[in-house]
């Protein structure tokens, strides 16, 4: 028997033959799509690798940045830190999250939200006002581009995930559902030819049986009807007297008589 | 998980004290019924404590952003190598007293992983 390999427990059928190979065309179908599915993913996912790489490295120099205009601060006004920190209230700062569709994944993408006005209205009131201002303007630009990179770094991640599965999706068509299904198909047919092969050999047997009982009716009857014919010719004299007897009587017409008037 | 990003629209920070003086000056800063959404970490800080706020930040519905210093990470690396949520982004960022160091980065070491292959 073919199909070694594992199978659908299905009962070997003609229409459980079309169905499976319908499924056959289906998951074939699926692979296909799948694959593209998983290129296109990935010719995306190249691209934002590329982008959160360059960012990454952009960030160190931002930060750098924004450090050395901290320093300045801290220059002219002093440790602002413990007041900064007390009179943080509520975030005027806040990102917006949107999303992108990339052949049915659903990628973040967070959007700077900036409320104006601020919690720290007297930092830097005494001196070093400016460079206060500053400060807050440089560090704002580098969490813009913090925002950008967190955004590209969370498509990352989730787009890693993603083709991680479609790839476990495409290799598991590829190498069960669909040897499986062809495994199936294979077995249904030996089946059916099997099953073909039984009932021709039945065919020819049941036909064998009726040329013999046939034969065996034919020579039984030849025997009664030789039986039949001998005792037709012991019977055939007294029927030939019979007809004699029944010709005499019947010819009415040509025998004249005298009791008829008219 | 892709449906729960709508609501997260703030952005937390764990790091030395400049950083988190300079991001505030941003106007990143919430506090809300007592909770804040930033951590000064010093020589003195525990890093249970590091992990313990690490772990608030990443559960937090409302946080779109986790930003930390690449020194603080470095003290909880395992649990930050573990970290593999798309939200909230986790953002490994550089202080003024250790620059940024690229083949540290959890996120880095993933992509130099993935070109690698």
């Amino acid at each position: 028997m073919s199909g070694t390999g594992p199978r659908e427990n299905i009962f070997p059928t003609r229409m459980a033959l079309t169905n499976t190979k319908l499924r056959l065309k289906g998951a074939q179908t699926g692979h296909s799509l799948l694959a593209k599915k998983r290129d296109a993913l990935t010719t995306r996912f190249r691209a934002i690798l590329r982008k959160v790489d360059e960012a990454k490295r952009k960030m160190g120099r931002v930060m750098q940045l924004a450090s050395f205009s901290l320093a300045e601060v801290t220059y002219a006004t002093g440790d602002i830190s413990f007041l900064v920190q007390e009179q943080a209230k509520s975030a005027s700062f806040k990102v917006k999250a949107k999303q992108e569709n990339v052949s049915g994944v659903v990628l973040p993408a967070f959007d700077v939200d900036r409320v104006p006005g601020t919690d720290f209205n007297l930092t830097g009131l005494g001196r070093g006002g400016q460079q206060v201002l500053r400060s807050k303007e440089v560090y704002a630009k580098a969490v813009v581009t913090l925002v950008e990179l967190a955004s590209l770094q969370a498509a990352f991640m989730i787009l890693d995930e993603v083709i991680r599965a479609t790839n476990r999706r495409v290799n598991a068509i590829e190498h069960v559902v669909i040897p499986r299904l062809e495994n199936t198909i294979k077995y249904i047919n030996s089946e059916l030819d099997e099953m073909d092969r039984e009932e021709f050999f039945r065919l020819k047997k049941i036909q064998g049986k009726k040329k013999r009982d046939a034969g065996k009716a034919d020579a039984e009857r030849e025997a009664l009807e030789a039986g039949n014919r001998e005792q037709q010719s012991t019977g055939t004299v007294s029927q030939a007297e019979e007809v004699a007897g029944v010709g005499e009587s019947s010819d009415l017409l040509g025998t004249k008589d005298e009791d008829i008037i008219f | 998980m892709t449906t729960a990003f709508k609501d997260r629209n703030l952005l937390a920070v764990i790091g030395d004290e400049d950083t988190i003086t300079g991001l505030l000056l941003a106007g990143i800063g919430h506090v809300e019924r007592g909770k804040k959404n930033f951590l000064v970490v010093d020589s003195k800080t525990q890093v249970s404590a590091i992990e313990a706020t690490f772990q608030e930040y990443t559960e937090r519905k409302d946080i779109a952003i986790l930003l930390i210093n690449q020194h603080v990470a470095e003290k909880i690396r395992p649990t930050v190598d573990k970290y593999t949520q798309a939200f909230p982004a986790l953002l490994e960022i550089p202080s003024k007293d250790h620059p940024y160091d690229p083949s540290k980065d959890s996120i880095l070491k993933r992509v130099q992983k993935l070109f690698g292959d």
